[in-house]
């Protein structure tokens, strides 16, 4: 490996900070996710029984989204700054992905709700709700960071070429930590005790 | 001292460490009550001491994040003060009605100041840290109003940076939260429900805004580090603290009649809470270690830096002791819960006050800094009170551990009463009460600098003048 590729692997993409506050980010997941695993263990039966109430079919349309969303955002970061209109394209279409599932979200929620599961019908949908919106929110701040890199892009705020991809590779690790924790929290509430 | 308007900062300061020696002369009381139960009884009962001691700490503290307000908002805006007289106005109000309620509660029975107040027609008094009279109360709230007019309009005319922005934030959260104290319902879980949303959003969610605004002000005044570099770990702060804060407050909730929910809540969210601490101390120690100036003023730094240290510690570690549901299913109300009050209210917002004090004092008196004699003196003040608060913190464990272990943790009819457990933890209360008088002895010493900054004024560097 020859220098200059060992100093790019040593520097990671984006802000620094952005990274503190993913890992940040992530710890937080981490102990939620872990509390549902224990809720499980220690409920199995409660944990079936409302894991049929869910609509597994919107679960996977929502990771679809979210992880296409994802392509969408490394194209953006990948395309050379000579074309910022591809860019702004890759950008729009993770946007609109992201839509994609804040809609499906919302219209899970209204069904559950509907059907009568509310915060308090137990621990299984206690931490359904708790933690898929906390999730939700996330998506919802990763739309707007990405809303924000784009609109710099387009009015040509940054400063320097470098600062608009750092900006981009800042988006994009967001986008990808609340991809990494669907793709953990999908499973363990729609499908592990199913 | 940039601006002339920066000195309306000198009152506040002042007056709010009069009343921080008022707060530690209680705390001495309170803690020979602890294993002389009618020491001075019945001229000042523990109920009112207590009070005394709690409404001191807060009072003071609130005068001394106004006064660095004043101090730092001029700078950071790079303007005079919209109203220096409206200050002035406000601190004499402020002062005038808190040195009036502490003789309330010390010159008449609880009952009697609330009927003298007329408590019965707008009850809010009777609340732990809310024990003011109505009409304080509603002091309180018309100077908040003032100084956040006074503060606001000073930042609408003048340079808008991340400092001054996060420091409003805070501060009109520390005002809106305070509304609920007008907020006393009859049912008791209601009560302590929106009681929480005044003293834990304050501590443990907007109070943080304003100690990360401060922390960030001395940090760039004395390093000289990029102010983007600064701007940029506050916010990341800021961030964490409020998403961890906010439903953190879950903690509180634990078997008081709220949802069962809130057990995974405040577990889950208070376990995060010592992040935003911890990245606090990383901050200090990377712009001191990135430090472009060696700034003269060493004392200032070390309370700062002390303040991150004692702030993760008190607040955080011992916070996280007790958060976890499982735990504070036996540790609740414990002298665990006093431990952590104690070091987390000094380490957080005790000495960020009084690191702000120390590097302004020297500035409004017209020096870079104290001479290195007081500097010395100062310094080892700060040690003589963090380890004494140290220690003060272990006992009080250790007395909250033995205090789970007799009356909360055997069995019924196997466990201790309250009282016999108090009997069996008296040795560990009497070095309590050593402790305290060390950090007596430590405020002794922080004051006694002021005396020989006084006396070497002529060996300290001295600042440009005012324009």
């Amino acid at each position: 490996m020859n220098a200059i590729n060992s100093a790019a692997l040593k520097k990671v993409p984006g802000d620094l900070a952005m990274w503190v506050f993913i890992m940040a980010e992530l710890a937080v997941f981490a102990l939620l996710l872990i509390s549902i695993a224990l809720a499980a263990h220690q409920q199995p039966e409660t944990f079936r029984a409302g894991v049929q109430t869910l609509h597994p079919i919107f679960g996977l349309l929502n990771t679809f989204a979210l992880l296409s969303g994802s392509a969408c955002l490394v194209y953006a970061v990948e395309q050379s700054h000579d074309y910022p209109q591809r860019i702004l394209q890759g950008l729009f279409a993770t946007l609109l992905l992201g839509s994609v599932y804040v809609l499906f979200k919302s219209i899970e929620y209204y069904s559950l709700w509907q059907a009568g599961y509310h915060l308090r019908s137990g621990t299984f949908y206690f931490l359904y709700y708790f933690v898929t919106f906390f999730h939700f929110m996330h998506v919802l701040l990763g739309m707007v960071i990405v809303f924000v890199v784009r609109q710099r892009i387009q009015q040509g705020t940054y400063p320097q070429i470098e600062d608009q991809h750092a900006g981009l590779e800042s988006a994009g690790s967001y986008w990808h930590m609340v991809d990494l924790v669907w793709l953990v929290l999908f499973p363990l509430l729609y499908l592990v005790y199913l | 001292m940039k601006y002339q308007s920066q000195a309306v900062a000198k009152p506040y300061f002042v007056f709010a460490l009069i009343l921080f020696i008022a707060q530690i002369v209680f705390g001495l009381v309170l803690g020979m009550q602890y294993v002389v139960g009618d020491f001075l009884f019945p001229e000042i009962p523990f109920n009112v001491a207590r009070m005394v001691h709690t409404n001191t700490l807060i009072v003071w503290l609130l005068f001394g994040f106004m006064g660095a307000t004043y101090y730092l908002v001029p700078e950071e805006t790079q303007c005079e003060l919209y109203s220096p007289k409206l200050a002035w106005i406000l601190f004499w109000v402020f002062a005038v009605a808190a040195v009036l309620t502490v003789i309330g509660y010390l010159a008449v029975p609880y009952a009697v100041l609330a009927k003298i107040t007329g408590n019965e027609y707008f009850p809010t008094m009777g609340r732990e840290f809310l024990e003011q009279p109505t009409i304080t109360k509603i002091g309180i709230v018309i100077v908040c109003l003032g100084f956040l007019y006074n503060v606001g309009m000073t930042i609408l005319r003048g340079r808008k940076t991340v400092v001054n922005m996060v420091l409003i934030t805070g501060l009109i959260g520390l005002a809106v939260f305070f509304l609920f104290a007008f907020y006393n319902p009859v049912s008791l879980t209601l009560d302590k429900y929106f009681w929480w949303w005044v003293v834990h959003l304050w501590v443990e969610g907007v109070w943080e805004l304003i100690l990360g605004a401060i922390l960030a002000f001395i940090l760039i005044k004395t390093t000289g580090v990029d102010r983007e570099v600064v701007e940029k770990w506050l916010y990341l702060i800021i961030a964490m603290a409020l998403i961890s804060g906010i439903l953190g407050t879950g903690h509180h909730y634990f078997f008081i009649g709220a949802p069962e929910y809130w057990l995974w809540i405040g577990s889950v969210f208070s376990a995060i809470e010592p992040l935003p601490f911890f990245m606090m101390m990383l901050f200090a120690y990377s712009m001191i270690k990135q430090r472009r100036r060696d700034h003269p003023n060493k004392a200032a730094v070390a309370w700062a830096l002390g303040c991150t240290i004692m702030a993760f510690l008190g607040a955080g570690v011992w916070g996280f002791l007790h958060t976890l549901a499982p735990v504070n299913y036996y540790t609740h109300g414990s002298q665990i819960t006093a431990a952590h009050g104690h070091l987390a209210f000094f380490g957080a917002y005790v000495m960020i006050v009084l690191a702000i004090i120390s590097y302004a004092w020297p500035q409004m008196k017209g020096r870079l800094c104290n001479s290195p004699q007081a500097q010395r003196v100062e310094i080892l003040s700060i040690w003589v009170m963090c380890l004494s608060m140290l220690a003060i913190t272990l006992l009080l464990t250790a007395a909250g551990v033995v205090q789970v272990m007799l009356q909360r943790m055997p069995a019924d009819g196997v466990a201790l009463s309250y009282m016999i457990t108090q009997d069996a933890i008296s040795s560990i209360y009497w070095a309590r009460l050593i402790s305290g008088v060390f950090f007596g002895l430590g405020i002794a010493l922080y004051l006694y600098s002021f005396v020989i900054a006084q006396r070497t004024h002529h060996l300290a560097p001295a600042l440009e003048q005012p324009r």
